[in-house]
């Protein structure tokens, strides 16, 4: 925690500790701060709610976020450290290779219930515990001695068109790293996909009636398969976040049950990507809330604004359970059940 | 083509023969992996054997481990057999340990029966409470209880961390060393709970009580009208609702009995282990989540759940034991998902009887296939 403070605080351009120049007086106030904490705490939820909102579609529930992300973070930190080439390039594996573990992860569930189907909810629960924070990503962080020393290539921040210090919107819109923008394109073009696209069509069809689905000559398990992976490499994504910029320092569950999160959000926002954005965010907020206020030497206990994100869950699950908000905007209608052919 | 039958009974050779299969491939998959980075398998595995359970007093330290597992199996089997995945048994255990440090700090000196019954009774009280705010929204306001216990789990962490790191509560210890480092305040002597000598090992008390609610609860779930509501509530909740039976009330009912399980090993840990609060340490272990692999492998059978928690408890406390650079952290854990991930891609095999089948055969119609069998392609 200490490490992320610090790190936070250097990333965050009007840190107490530099120099204020133009412009930068106004970004230093705490609703700037909040909010720029909200976007850099909200990415990894963003990225990895918008994986399991994907899968989430084409009806299959995966519980392995916590264990995919991981899985992602122990990837790109052992190809931070161990990759060779210019520093983008070395950053530019340690995503892919974060990718590609998330969804071989994904992949394992896929095969367990689709193939093999297993009830999907206990699945996922033991691929987290498979690859989670006490299984095969400690192992691995252990075999590998990542912990050993700093990730040395980085997610740097991006001074977009030198706008930076514009004043509020300059560090908010200009002043971010790849993988946050790439989370705003994300957000866009799952939007068109889902809703303007055909195949995003046949996606919501597959999830909410495969028997339909199935009668109009789509494969429902391809589509199963194939969503439930690219899921993982977003959650893979997301993981390689942590390494990459909030932790430089390995530590075995470093992800800090942030794939549960993700999993509330997908509920949160109504299996919309705008509205998954806008509740990633809010986590961020909530989840940075406490290094924030440390920060500004607010005395609140920390244990007490830890807990908030968690607390915070579970009331807005209970509003959107509501049998008002589940009439609107309901869970695809065939989340967590197999499709069987001969069963319709 | 490959082609999958739904078995309409199971031979009695496939009940053992893929479990078995199941565990074999997990080794074998388990051996793989650690030849690919660089370790010894049969020699990891003989390591595993001797530690957890033929060296000398190994069996007891393995009884110690298996307790909490063997209660954080239970909370998971009780609750998943009525399809309430109560995922919160970590939770409910922390909030187990914290009430029956409390009654043991406050009942210490009295006599041993007492105490020890006020700390079984204010964790599962406290186990229970937790469990029922996840059971009381799930039955009246239809909230997802997978990420409401999740959840829960955190703040009850945080809790008992505040409790002991972040306050000067009744449970931290302000003297001695307490003054200069945070730390629990320990239950008196008198209140550690009892333990039985069998010559090659020892029996902790708490490890006998969770053996003794095993058998209960396969009782219940047998034989009386409350198990019956849980089977059928589980396998066909409208016909449960146009039966007459209450789902609501027993889906509070059944999630605070499993809570209230989870909290009595919270209180096992206290009494029997560690005899003080130790978030931290809590934490670390992550029970709540290895009863689930328990619970799952033991197919939520609770004198089945006796055995695997032996087992676990044998891998974890051969994992702590022989922690080093060559037995490397998470080894254990990845051993469990492995056995866990093996053995339900397995049910597979008891489930369906697979053939293969010329392709013009396999898009004949289903009901060709032996008794009316449903068959699928896959």
């Amino acid at each position: 925690m200490i490490a992320a403070l610090t790190h936070l605080l250097a990333q965050v351009p009007d840190a107490p500790t530099t120099v204020l120049t133009s412009g930068r007086g106004i970004n230093d106030n705490l609703f700037v701060i909040i909010a720029i904490s909200a976007i850099f705490y909200g990415t990894p939820l963003l990225l990895a709610a918008l994986g399991e909102m994907l899968t989430e579609r084409s009806g299959i529930l995966n519980l392995g976020v916590e264990g995919m992300m991981l899985m992602g973070a122990v990837a790109a930190a052992w190809t931070s450290i161990h990759a060779s080439g210019p520093g983008w390039s070395v950053v530019l594996q340690a995503l892919v290779a974060s990718m590609v573990v998330g969804g071989l992860t994904a992949l394992l569930h896929a095969v367990l219930v689709i193939t093999f189907r297993v009830e999907q909810i206990v699945s996922g629960l033991a691929i987290t515990i498979l690859a989670g924070a006490a299984g095969l990503s400690s192992y691995l962080a252990s075999t590998w001695e990542l912990a050993s020393g700093p990730v040395p290539h980085r997610l740097d921040l991006l001074d977009v068109g030198g706008l930076a210090d514009t004043p509020v919107v300059g560090p908010l819109l200009f002043h971010q790293n790849v993988l946050t923008y790439f989370s705003w394109l994300l957000v866009g073009f799952l939007w068109w996909y889902l809703f303007r696209s055909r195949t995003g069509l046949h996606l919501r069809a597959v999830g909410e009636s495969p028997a339909t689905a199935d009668a109009m000559g789509i494969h429902v398990n391809r589509y199963r398969y194939v969503h439930t992976v690219i899921g993982g490499t977003l959650a893979g994504l997301g993981g390689a976040f942590f390494p990459l910029a909030i932790i430089p320092l390995w530590s075995d569950g470093v992800t800090g049950g942030r794939g549960w999160i993700a999993l509330a959000l997908v509920i949160f926002g109504f299996w919309r990507p705008e509205l998954i954005l806008a509740g990633a965010y809010l986590f961020g907020a909530f989840s940075s809330l406490s290094l924030t206020l440390q920060a500004r030497n607010v005395e609140v206990p920390t244990q007490l604004l830890d807990s908030l994100p968690y607390l915070m869950t579970i009331i807005v699950l209970v509003v959107v359970s509501t049998g008002w908000a589940r009439r609107r905007v309901g869970a695809p209608a065939a989340l967590g059940t197999a499709y069987e052919r001969e069963a319709r | 083509m490959i082609r999958l039958e739904r078995r309409v009974d199971q031979p009695r050779w496939l009940k053992v023969a893929v479990p078995a299969g199941s565990v074999l491939t997990a080794l074998l998959a388990g051996a793989v992996l650690l030849s690919l980075t660089g370790h010894d398998a049969m020699e990891t595995y003989q390591l595993l054997l001797e530690r957890g359970f033929t060296s000398q007093g190994a069996f007891t330290a393995t009884l110690t481990a298996a307790t909490p597992l063997l209660f954080t199996g239970l909370c998971a089997a009780v609750a998943f057999r009525m399809r309430v995945f109560n995922i919160g048994g970590e939770g409910q255990l922390i909030m187990g340990a914290v009430g029956a440090s409390a009654a043991g700090i406050a009942l210490g000196d009295g006599p041993v029966v007492i105490t020890v019954l006020g700390m079984i009774l204010a964790g599962a009280i406290c186990g229970a409470v937790w469990a029922g705010i996840a059971g009381a929204l799930k039955a009246w306001a239809n909230t997802n209880e997978i990420i409401t216990t999740l959840m829960l789990n955190y703040v009850a962490a945080n809790l008992a961390t505040y409790l002991v790191f972040g306050s000067k509560s009744y449970w931290r210890e302000l003297g001695g060393t307490g003054a200069m480092f945070p730390q629990g305040k320990p239950i008196a002597e008198g209140a550690h709970w009892p333990s039985v000598d069998f010559g090659n090992f020892t029996m902790g008390f708490g490890f006998f009580l969770g053996s003794v609610i095993a058998i209960g609860l396969f009782v219940v779930f047998r034989s009386t009208r409350f198990g019956f509501q849980v089977q059928v509530i589980g396998d066909e909740p409208r016909a449960a609702r146009y039966a007459g039976m209450r789902t609501k009330r027993a889906i509070f009912g059944l999630m605070a009995l499993s809570g209230a399980i989870a909290g009595i090993g919270g209180a096992s840990d206290v009494g029997d282990t560690r005899y003080v609060l130790d978030p931290k340490a809590l934490q670390q272990a992550g029970y709540g989540y290895a009863g689930i692999v328990v619970a799952a492998l033991a197919r939520l059978n609770p004198i089945a759940v006796v055995f695997v928690a032996i087992l676990m408890g044998g891998l974890s406390n051969a994992g702590r034991a022989l922690q080093g650079p060559d037995f490397p952290a998470g080894l254990v854990g990845t051993l469990q998902g492995l056995l866990l991930v093996f053995t339900l891609g397995g049910e597979l095999f008891a489930r369906y009887r697979i053939r293969r089948v010329a392709a013009e055969h396999a898009a004949a119609d289903p009901a060709d296939t032996p008794g009316g069998a449903p068959a699928v392609t896959a």
